[in-house]
């Protein structure tokens, strides 16, 4: 039995194959209902029957939500801090994440889930830093949600007092939407895209608590005005923390890590 | 130069499914919660589903209604009639403290113009009720 959810499934009717002592968790979309037995043969019955009307008022997410605060729940509990990372594809959140690992794996422990359509390749990457990671395959499915998580966490033997990151689908849409019970969701946004994405996809931006403005090594070769970036990204959500940085020349890496270490170290001390 | 065949469609970045592929998920959602509350409450169908879905919110009612009939069939649900209640984006100034209408999450306050708006409604979605036999 799953140690979060309480669910009967091994894993999460994804299928498990070792690769090189580790595993991959391929999530099986594609649901067949029929296993609910079919109470709902609605050829059967008489249609002259009275109609009623329930009230439901019940959040098109709360599925989600329940299994995300039972992540969280688990989060506190073990001491470990999470991040979701979200951006489009190519943004560079694996860079990050191998950069950041580099310079932070022998402070802490750390956890990667890796969540894409396709490929083990990232969660390769991951690996030949030395630290875990589990590769969620999404199939067709353009994000992850928190019900596969709790199971990654399970699989993976994420250690308590450590960060895990998760680093979600390349999508600015759909991630938005589906809490994964992580501490804080960090969109990464290089100077390669636009700076107009934060009100292009203004959804991510709002739910964000920190926006990473990445590649700025590559500013003087783009049209990429930060100031205008920044003045978008706080009109769509006033809160939101903004830190400039080029993750493989390692321009400002440090203000992140710094960011990252005082959220981490409060739990290596419980 | 001429405009090519659904040059002005929307698509979300990262979705080879196009804009449905974000409301399908939700849509499933809405199945699963409609078939526990089958079990929960003893009926085997359902012929009408209310939803409420904010102005603020990241889901475009017209794709709900076009992926309904295909999330809904071999369901419960399948033939039910969807109705999407839409409701209001509303948002109060922390300059201000006036509550204004929001057409968008980025909205500058309607009274000074600040861009210190925070939504006070209109993210919602939910299911409001159902009509079921």
């Amino acid at each position: 039995m799953c140690g979060i959810c309480g669910c009967g499934q091994t894993n999460n009717t994804g299928k498990l194959k070792p690769v090189l002592g580790q595993h991959q968790h391929v999530l099986k979309q594609d649901h067949d209902h029929s296993h609910h037995g079919h109470a709902y043969d609605h050829h059967s019955h008489d249609h002259n029957e009275s109609e009623r009307l329930i009230k439901v008022e019940q959040d098109l997410l709360s599925k989600n939500n329940v299994y995300a605060a039972q992540n969280r729940a688990y989060f506190q509990q073990h001491h470990i801090f999470t991040l979701n990372l979200v951006s489009s594809p190519g943004a560079g959140k694996t860079t990050l994440l191998v950069e950041t690992i580099k310079a932070l794996k022998d402070r802490f422990p750390i956890a990667v889930i890796e969540g894409d359509q396709q490929t083990e390749r990232d969660a390769d990457r991951i690996r030949a830093t030395g630290i875990p990671a589990l590769q969620i395959n999404t199939g067709r499915a353009c994000h992850l949600d928190a019900h596969g998580i709790g199971h990654a966490v399970m699989e993976l033997g994420v250690k308590g007092h450590s960060l895990l990151a998760i680093e979600n689908v390349g999508n600015l849409v759909c991630p938005s939407s589906f809490d994964l019970g992580e501490a804080h969701k960090v969109v990464v946004l290089s100077v390669t895209e636009g700076d107009d994405k934060p009100i292009k996809y203004p959804d991510m931006f709002h739910a964000a608590d920190l926006m990473l403005i990445n590649k700025t090594d590559l500013l003087p070769y783009v049209n990429f005005d930060v100031g205008r970036c920044i003045h978008y990204a706080r009109q769509v959500n006033p809160d939101i923390q903004i830190i400039q940085l080029s993750a493989t020349k390692g321009d400002n890496f440090s203000v992140w890590t710094d960011w990252l270490v005082k959220r981490v170290k409060p739990e290596l001390n419980d | 130069m001429t405009n090519l065949p659904g040059e002005n469609l929307h698509l979300p970045e990262g979705c080879m499914a196009g804009i449905a592929m974000h409301e399908l998920s939700l849509l499933e959602n809405v199945r699963e919660i409609l078939e526990d509350h089958a079990l929960k409450q003893n009926f085997c169908r359902v012929t009408k589903v209310t939803l409420e879905i904010g102005k603020l919110s990241c889901v475009e009612p017209e794709a709900l209604r076009f992926g309904f009939d295909v999330v809904m069939k071999d369901s419960l649900a399948e033939n039910a009639e969807l109705i999407i209640s839409e409701l209001a984006g509303l948002g109060v100034c922390r300059q201000c403290q006036q509550q204004m209408a929001m057409e968008t999450l980025y909205d500058p306050c309607a009274y000074c113009g600040s861009l210190l708006v925070t939504v006070s409604q209109g993210a919602e979605m939910k299911i409001k009720d159902l009509t079921v036999i």
